[in-house]
């Protein structure tokens, strides 16, 4: 063991006027932060703090606070402390830098450099609560070449569904929570690569299941039991990368969801090695369609990487009914850090440029478009509807409704808020019958927001904002930023 | 009327007691006066058995045996049903403390100690308000928990 280099990274401040030694932060912290001695007194361990702030918010004296650690470097701008940090851990290690949910370094956030329009004077604006507001969205191939043939569709009341997060990355109950919560608004929740658990068969209309490269538990049980079948090629957070869960994670119930021996490593191959090619997906797509006698639509999830419209333009080809794209700023369980740091490009640029690609081409009609990765708010679902979207995925959005508090630890296994774990102590942290309601709550505040700004625009139905890029105009954005948006600069 | 516990979505954190503590003996709900300058006195039990935890608290029995067995009618029960005490009229026999087959009563200093729901205070009883995970749930008697 070399010499440790740095003091840890958060401070844990307990005010001992306010302490009352009840312990609660002791039984809470599955980092094992906090204890009290033989002789009454309150410790803390903060070299094994990450940061959660579950004991602070469940102090009910709030007598603790949990701040980054001041140990500040001599100011550097190009030297950045994470940068520093991440050398002296690497230097420990000799490891790769893992870490969990999203990107969050400072990139551009077009989201934030668009701004919405509203009616004055010469159009009519809405009052939602006055006036019938359309947000019912049909996901699916809609191209009118056979009107004699039926092609299946998607029926969402709102259009946010929740992102693939699977069993054995997530806790049963977060799952649950999720499909509770979307039967209850009409929409869809996605069970991510581990397979679909008894439990929640119930909720089949309300559930995309996806085959992804591992194929974990992928049946034709499985396949009929959905709403829908997506195929995932790759996501936001980790562009051309597989996927680990450790075999710690893969308890008795995991390992029967998922179809594998209990505590093994469930290894997700970077690429599916029945596709190398558009031609090869076409066969997959083929074959789930021909597996759910074509009553069900097929997405397809790719990441948003640099050549995107065309990879784009040939998924709709292959037959999907569904092309989801999934943002840079996309969120994980678990991935290496530079990989999600530095790989992928900006969902809304991605977003824009496909949505154009499929017009000019002719075949935007034969696949609904879902975009995910970084969606934060219901400014963010109705900019990306703008762009050329039919739907939204929210992960990170949704975690955070069900008390996520963005540590990025996903990858220990030890949330602390029961949601990335499949600890049963740490998993009933989250009662579903609450989380189901926050995650609902969620969803209708910002579907009462979606109608709030499309009645401003005079707008009373999602199907008229869609790709309706006159509603958006770009602020502090270059020339060449805009013209790939397709929005035209504020005040033009 | 009760509240029931669900070992189920029992974390075993013990916020239930604090609240439970600060919300009687005049505290008035303020954690930080029972506990740093008064004496905390919880009314129910928390009991944590390894893998599981749960609240043990008072079934407000419909034929209460404490209620029958007090010697000074200071245990009482109302119109809803919550089985009370009248802390003045108890002479501390322990006579309760001995019949109730939960051993949810304790002694304490002036008059026995146990759980009235908080009869005193609007809503739902400090417990289970304050409980994270939405394990306590009051419910009415003959309701299954």
């Amino acid at each position: 063991m070399t010499m440790k280099m740095l003091t840890p990274a958060f401070a844990v401040q307990r005010d001992t006027d306010r302490c009352i030694r009840c312990r609660v932060c002791v039984n809470q912290c599955a980092n094992e932060v906090h204890y009290m001695d033989e002789d009454g007194w309150m410790w803390v361990d903060e070299d094994r703090c990450v940061g959660c702030q579950r004991c602070g918010v469940l102090c009910p004296t709030h007598a603790l606070s949990i701040t980054e650690f001041p140990m500040q470097f001599r100011s550097n701008r190009y030297w950045t402390p994470s940068h520093i940090r991440e050398i002296y851990a690497q230097a420990q290690t000799g490891g790769v830098l893992l870490t969990g949910m999203g990107n969050p370094r400072l990139y551009r956030s077009f989201f934030d450099h668009l701004l919405l329009n509203a009616s004055q004077v010469t159009n009519p604006s809405i009052d939602p609560l006055r006036e019938p507001m359309e947000l019912t969205t049909y996901l699916g191939n809609k191209d009118m070449d056979k009107p004699d043939q039926e092609k299946p569709q998607l029926r969402l009341k709102v259009p946010v569904m929740f992102a693939a997060m699977s069993y054995g990355a997530v806790s049963l109950n977060v799952q649950k929570s999720l499909a509770m919560a979307a039967r209850e608004m009409g929409t869809m929740w996605n069970t991510g690569e581990g397979g679909l658990h008894a439990d929640l068969r119930e909720y089949s209309p309300n559930t995309i299941v996806q085959v992804a490269s591992g194929r974990f538990g992928v049946n034709p049980d499985y396949l009929q039991a959905a709403a829908a079948v997506e195929i995932k090629i790759g996501q936001g957070a980790k562009p051309g990368i597989g996927g680990h869960l450790p075999g710690e994670k893969v308890t008795p119930d995991v390992a029967q969801t998922r179809m594998i021996p209990t505590w093994s490593d469930a290894i997700s191959p970077a690429p599916h090695h029945d596709i190398y090619s558009i031609e090869d997906l076409a066969q997959l797509v083929e074959t789930l369609k021909v597996a759910t006698g074509y009553t069900k639509p097929i997405a397809v999830k790719v990441a948003a990487v640099h050549n995107i419209a065309a990879i784009a333009s040939g998924i709709v080809r292959a037959g999907a009914d569904i092309v989801v794209i999934d943002g840079f700023r996309g969120a994980t369980g678990a991935a290496p850090l530079r990989i999600r740091d530095n790989t992928g490009i900006p969902i809304e640029v991605a977003l824009a440029q496909v949505h154009q690609r499929l017009l000019d081409e002719g075949i935007r009609q034969r696949a609904s478009l879902v975009v995910s990765g970084g969606i934060r708010s219901s400014a963010d679902v109705i900019k990306a509807i703008i762009l050329g979207a039919d739907a939204v995925y929210i992960g990170t959005a949704a975690l955070i409704a069900l008390g996520c508090h963005m540590c990025q630890c996903c990858f220990t296994g030890r949330c602390n808020w029961g949601i990335a774990t499949t600890d049963p102590h740490l998993s009933k942290r989250l009662n579903p019958h609450l989380g189901a309601e926050m995650a609902a709550n969620l969803l209708r505040a910002w579907e009462h927001e979606i109608k709030e700004m499309m009645g401003g625009m005079g707008i009373n139905s999602v199907d008229s904002l869609r790709g309706n890029r006159l509603m958006l105009r770009g602020i502090g954005l270059e020339r060449h930023e805009l013209e790939l948006l397709g929005v035209l600069a504020a005040g033009e | 009327m009760k509240v029931v516990s669900s070992a189920e979505y029992c974390l075993g954190c013990g916020l239930c007691r604090i609240h439970c503590a600060a919300g009687h003996d005049g505290y008035n709900g303020s954690i930080l006066k029972a506990y740093k300058r008064g004496t905390p006195r919880p009314r129910a039990d928390l009991i944590v058995d390894q893998d599981q935890s749960w609240l043990n608290t008072c079934q407000h029995c419909p034929d209460a045996p404490c209620v029958n067995g007090c010697i000074t009618g200071a245990l009482q029960r109302d119109e809803r049903g919550v089985v009370y005490i009248e802390e003045e009229i108890c002479v501390s026999c322990y006579t309760c403390i001995m019949v109730c087959p939960y051993g949810h009563i304790l002694p304490g200093e002036q008059a026995v100690l146990k759980c009235d729901l908080c009869r005193d205070r609007s809503g739902q009883p400090a417990c289970v308000a304050a409980c994270p995970n939405g394990a306590l749930r009051l419910v009415n008697e003959g309701e299954i928990a």
